[in-house]
């Protein structure tokens, strides 16, 4: 089914041809071929063991794929680690944000790319022009944060999941894959995260969302791609279907 | 310690007038004020009773002496921060001392160059830490058993090389080093400075730092970015047995010889200062400053009972009563 939809292949931000991955005995998928376009939301969705996250973690190097080809920006790219994508413009917002809870907002967002200033053959840490561009960083997303310098253990769960995306989207990437970022939110902040995902789009940042809720998906992909039981089971336009029919096809039904 | 006393003669006042008040009020009943600054409230309280019961404590010659006590305590203790802060803890560090010390000893004694002498003691110190963060990161060993493990094997070791016998140093760099003073301070208090400015600048205004308190505090999210956190916890030991060389150099500039006869209180009074210091048992928190006000305040301690004709046996129930007290308040840490 998922032939039916022709993508040049340059308009292809990530792609994957034939993909198989088992553990030992236990097949995760087979024969996978999955696309996300450059400037759209892409959202996999299926049941609980459809293969939807491990299928994410090869497509970033998390996992190394036991057959099939991965294609990143129109070049095969077999990612042997996370740093490696990450280096080639994959930034993965983790299921469990990847947060350190002791350090400040600004040094989360700044961990591991940190700013510095070379003074003779020392490296300090240029302090001021983080937190200056963690500002910046923020309210390009229009992310409310008291203060740049609070510790992130005292934010809310919708804040540490604002700032484990704007620390995916602020480093540049071209793709930013996210597992399931609203799973443990409440309504109001499901609702602005998903108003955080729109605006990285609005500014052409390619997106690949997991989710289990079909209306999220409705509402924040452009398409949307179907697995079930190990297999791609089908590939829709998020304006063309519906609530029901994405249950048919998730559960088999249809 | 003077805890509950402060914060309640404070409170009615404040209620009762403006404000501004208040909020000191506020601070001053947040647990959490008081779980941070432990130690320079310690030290503060000390030095006011010792001050207040022994004319003597307050002399100039005997706060150059405090200090001067203080230097291998506080250079000790920045060396266990840097552990403690990965999570980790290192027993080895007072072994390590005496080790050092054996080394710099035989060393000297064998007709090297005192200054040989010295970089071979921080050197094996140094190699003694990094061995520890080894068998700690690609031995996937706990940091308790791996450093209680070499702890006493290199007792063992510094005894065998040692023969059991104290060496004499006879070396008049040690001796200057041990009793010069430039402006108000003899030299190891000038070192222990220079270990805290440098601790800090590494801590607070480096990559270095950051990662290491990302690696103490969530492992596993810091190494998802990417962070070494292995190689970050190899640096934070090697640091440690680094800090043991240096204060192996002081200890036998001090006493003027290398002894094989491991002193204890060292290793429990720098995991005490530690504590005490406001660093976080559980890593991810941690300040240089701290450790070195709560060594400080260890040795203030040691030294005003000293004065007051306390025997010497009350000293070690006296420190630990004052660290389980700070561990205590450390809960209420935010």
């Amino acid at each position: 089914m998922s032939a039916a939809i022709h993508i040049p292949p340059s308009e292809a931000i990530l792609a994957c041809e034939g993909l198989s991955k088992h553990f030992g005995g236990i097949r995760a998928f087979t024969d996978v071929a999955f696309q996300a376009r450059r400037g759209e939301v892409t959202a996999v969705i299926g049941d609980n063991g459809a293969g939807k996250s491990t299928l994410i973690r090869c497509l970033v190097g998390v996992h190394v794929p036991d057959g099939g080809e991965i294609f990143f920006d129109g070049k095969p790219q077999p990612f042997g680690n996370p740093d490696e994508a990450r280096k080639a413009g994959i930034e993965t917002v983790h299921q469990n944000l990847a947060l350190i809870d002791e350090l400040t907002v600004a040094q989360n967002l700044f961990l591991n790319r940190e700013i510095v200033r070379r003074i003779g053959p020392f490296a300090l840490l240029d302090r001021k022009a983080m937190k200056n561009q963690a500002r910046a960083m923020l309210s390009r997303l229009s992310i409310n944060m008291p203060s740049v310098n609070q510790r992130v253990r005292r934010l809310s769960g919708g804040q540490r999941q604002a700032i484990s995306i704007c620390r995916a989207a602020g480093s540049g990437a071209k793709l930013v894959v996210m597992d399931e970022p609203t799973a443990a939110l409440g309504v109001q902040e499901t609702a602005n995260v998903e108003a955080l995902i729109r605006r990285l789009r609005e500014q052409g940042v390619s997106v690949i969302l997991v989710s289990h809720n079909f209306d999220q998906v409705r509402r924040l992909s452009d398409q949307i791609w179907v697995m079930r039981a190990g297999k791609m089971a089908a590939t829709v336009r998020a304006s063309e279907t519906t609530g029901n029919e994405l249950v048919a096809l998730v559960t088999g039904a249809a | 310690m003077s805890l509950p006393t402060d914060s309640a003669s404070a409170n009615p006042q404040a209620g009762a007038t403006e404000e501004s008040r208040s909020s000191l009020a506020a601070l001053l009943l947040d647990p959490s004020f008081w779980a941070d600054w432990a130690s320079v409230v310690g030290l503060v309280g000390l030095v006011i009773l010792f001050g207040a019961t022994s004319p003597v404590f307050l002399s100039i010659a005997n706060l150059q002496a405090l200090l001067l006590a203080a230097a291998i305590l506080v250079v000790l203790s920045i060396g266990q921060t840097f552990v403690v802060a990965t999570s980790g803890i290192d027993l080895s560090l007072a072994a390590s001392v005496m080790l050092g010390a054996v080394i710099l000893g035989l060393v000297h004694a064998a007709g090297w160059g005192i200054f040989a002498a010295c970089v071979a003691a921080v050197l094996a110190t140094s190699a003694i830490g990094l061995l520890n963060g080894v068998l700690i990161t690609t031995g996937r060993i706990p940091d308790f058993v791996v450093t209680l493990g070499t702890l006493s094997g290199i007792t063992g070791l510094g005894l065998i090389i040692s023969g059991g016998e104290p060496t004499m140093v006879g070396s008049t760099f040690l001796l200057k080093l041990a009793s010069g003073k430039f402006g108000p301070f003899g030299y190891p208090v000038w070192v222990a400075i220079a270990a805290v400015i440098i601790a800090h600048i590494a801590l607070y205004h480096t990559r270095f730092g950051v990662h290491l308190l990302a690696t103490g505090g969530q492992a596993e999210s810091a190494a998802a970015l990417g962070i070494r956190t292995d190689k970050v916890k190899l640096a934070a030991y090697t640091i440690s047995g680094f800090c043991a060389g240096i204060a192996a150099i002081l200890l036998v500039a001090r006493i003027g010889s290398a002894e094989p006869q491991i002193n204890t209180s060292l290793l429990l009074n720098s995991v005490a200062a530690v504590v005490l210091g406001g660093v976080s048992l559980f890593g991810g928190r941690a300040s240089i400053l701290g450790p070195a006000i709560g060594a400080l305040m260890l040795t203030a301690l040691v030294n005003g009972l000293t004065l007051l004709s306390v025997s010497a046996f009350y000293q070690p129930l006296a420190v630990g009563v004052i660290v389980v007290l700070a561990a205590l308040i450390m809960r209420y840490q935010k």
